[in-house]
């Protein structure tokens, strides 16, 4: 119906201050692309740029095949919910809902049915007289999606829509959102810099760092093969361990372990290795690699215990989460790291080393 | 919980304090406005004047049947409306368009901002004083612009004429206190939050469909109470008109304040001045009240 293409979009103000650099990536009808990325990462200026708050120094952005890129925002036909809900304070709910509509010319009777179904699915049929400054977070909230999805956009945008609720209502109304969009045949480009929203919202993810593309693949990958340093590092909690390593051969030295280097890494000098602190365990007979260390910090996260261990002979620290059942004793520990684990990043460019083994 | 008699409670000792550090204030109060406004209440049913050799003799409500039928008090109290009305409405509408342009983000602005308060910050005598040469018929700028535009042939005594007077006046007050409310609008603007220009934009808006539906209504208490704090100051209007008419020609631009001090002042007519006080305090103070009570209907409104 109406895919969403950017094609090579920058944004510069300066020669300095360039928020947004190349961006190309198309988002199909009914998918959810979540823009993710730690703030100054251009996940903003994006959304700006597609709803045509500002307009793009370079490239070209089309809705549906058509270029909308020189296009007025209300010409794009784009229903977009901000972070702050920018409801109305003068209006009562129904006009909120009804703006654009009313903009748009549509029969006031055709708008009452449309509201009365919105807001039907969105449980808001008794708020409908009230003004925005008489409701709760989550009611603001969903004004806000209501006067979004009542306008049958061509697009969805959502910049960082849960950032202003509590962190219980947060995930509540994150389960909402995923319902509610499931159902809607638009592309929905979405801005956040929580991963977790990220994570479960989105069939794509794009990551974002300084205006560049870092990775644009489902959470899924994200999570299991970080395509850099940055992704490997910005997502998941506890962060991914990044242990700068020097090489020898085929093996990396972790103080006095060898590992076993990938094929793609051999000619590599330094190299980056990266475990999540969730897939590091206590030692178990036969496992390939061990290293010994010292327990510094033990910190309990209720359902694991995060420990963080100075590794033997190294100045670097591990860190892994070990459930409950998995019990050490005393300041010494040992811990193995599953080979099928690790990630590898050239500690040069920071990208993905190629593992022919899988 | 029992208490031994004679011993405040925390509360009652928090209220004692209360009341001690307002009374100086309140002191201050009661002595430079309510005496004063209490004593002109008192002096208005006297008569005070020459002809009592200026002793006051109780005349009940005298002074108020002569007002009633006093041609020149209604004339004043027309030509203060009139003023009043002309000056605040051209006020209202330049200062908007003002504050509109100075909320745009432009190289200079803070200069421009600046600049555009002078007007307003400078003593209203001298103000007066320039616009009196500026319309001055001989060596006046006005008529000089007008000459040279061939819009007239001859220099006009704006200022003697009493078809023309009252617009000289209204001119040089809107130059002067339209910066004024400009100021006090610019800072209504400036809270209302770019998000919701841009969701209506999103929504298919026109900048003149936000101007009317979103700028307007979230402007509208700063407009109330610019356009109170002007009635109030547009209505008790002396210091230009004294300076540049006098209240003439032939009372064409006498004020009610212009009436009252030629009454107390030259005439030595207190009974009767006291009396033209108490009314104009009594309308003035209504409208007021009035202009407050619909800004706390706005406000209530709003939240």
């Amino acid at each position: 119906m109406a895919k969403l293409e950017l094609q090579n979009l920058s944004k510069s103000y300066s020669a300095k201050v360039t928020p947004l650099k190349q961006l190309s990536l198309s988002v199909e009808d009914g998918e959810f692309l979540t823009l993710l990325g730690p703030s100054g990462c251009g996940k903003s200026t994006t959304l700006r740029l597609i709803a045509g708050l500002e307009p793009p120094t370079q490239g070209e952005i089309r809705i549906g095949g058509r270029d909308v890129t020189q296009s007025l925002p209300g010409e794009r036909n784009i229903a977009m919910v901000f972070q702050s809900y920018a409801l109305y304070p003068h209006m009562s709910v129904y006009d909120n809902i009804a703006s654009g509509l009313k903009l748009r010319r549509v029969a006031s009777s055709e708008i009452r049915r449309q509201i009365s179904e919105v807001s039907l699915f969105l449980g808001l049929e008794n708020l409908m007289q009230r003004r925005p400054g008489q409701l709760s977070g989550g009611q603001r909230q969903r004004v806000a999606l209501a006067r979004a999805l009542v306008r049958r956009p061509d697009v969805f945008l959502l910049d960082e829509p849960l950032s202003n609720l509590d962190a219980l209502l947060r995930e509540q109304v994150r389960a909402e959102l995923k319902q509610i969009f499931s159902q809607q045949n638009a592309p929905i480009v979405y801005v956040t810099h929580d991963q977790t929203e990220a994570m479960t919202l989105s069939s794509r993810v794009a990551v974002l760092n300084d205006g560049l593309l870092q990775q644009l693949d489902s959470p899924r990958r994200i999570y299991s093969r970080p395509a850099n340093r940055f992704v490997a590092g910005f997502i998941g909690t506890p962060q991914m361990n990044l242990l700068h390593l020097d090489c020898n051969r085929s093996c990396a030295m972790l103080g006095q372990y060898k590992i076993p280097l990938p094929v793609g890494a051999r000619s590599l000098s330094e190299v980056i290795l990266g475990i999540r602190p969730e897939h590091v365990r206590l030692v178990r007979p036969g496992d390939p690699i061990v290293i010994q260390g010292e327990v510094v910090v033990v910190e309990n996260l209720g359902m694991s215990d995060l420990l963080t261990v100075r590794v033997e002979g190294k100045p670097e620290f591990v860190r892994t989460m070990l459930s409950p059942d998995q019990s050490w004793s005393g300041k010494s520990i040992k811990l193995s790291i599953p080979p099928e684990m690790i990630h590898w990043f050239d500690a040069q460019t920071g990208n993905r080393v190629s593992d022919a083994t899988r | 919980m029992l208490k031994s008699p004679g011993k405040l409670n925390l509360q009652q000792q928090e209220q004692r304090t209360g009341w001690l550090l307002l009374a100086p204030a309140l002191l201050l109060l009661l002595l430079v406005y309510v005496y004063p406004i209490l004593r002109s209440f008192w002096l208005s049913f006297y008569s005070q004047n020459l002809g009592t050799e200026l002793k006051p003799l109780f005349a009940g409500l005298d002074n108020y049947q002569r007002m009633a039928i006093d041609g020149r008090f209604w004339e004043s109290l027309a030509n203060t409306s009139f003023f009043t009305l002309v000056s605040v409405t051209l006020e209202l509408g330049l200062g908007l368009g003002m504050a509109l342009v100075l909320n745009q983000a432009f190289r200079g602005r803070g200069v421009v901002r600046t600049v555009a308060l002078l007007p307003w910050a400078l003593p209203t005598a001298l103000i007066a004083t320039t616009w009196t040469w500026i319309f001055n018929d001989q060596f006046g700028v006005w008529n000089d612009l007008l000459q040279r535009l061939g819009l007239i042939q001859t220099g006009v005594n704006w200022l003697g004429d009493p078809g023309w007077a009252i617009w000289t006046v209204i001119a040089a007050d809107v130059w002067k206190t339209t910066p004024f409310i400009a100021i006090l609008l610019l800072a209504g603007l400036q809270s209302i939050s770019a998000d919701f220009y841009e969701a209506h934009a999103l929504d298919g808006a026109s900048p003149i469909q936000s101007f009317f539906q979103i700028t307007l209504p979230l402007l509208l208490p700063q407009i109330v109470i610019a356009a109170l704090f002007r009635f109030a100051q547009a209505f008790g209007i002396f210091d230009l008109v004294q300076v540049m008419t006098g209240g003439g020609p032939g009372g064409a631009t006498e004020t009610v304040s212009i009436y009252i001090y030629a009454t107390i002042m030259r005439y030595l007519d207190f009974g009767y001045g006291a009396a033209l006080v108490v009314v104009t305090f009594a309308g003035l103070g209504l409208a007021v009240l009035l202009g407050a009570w619909s800004l706390s209907q706005l406000r209530r409104g709003a939240s």
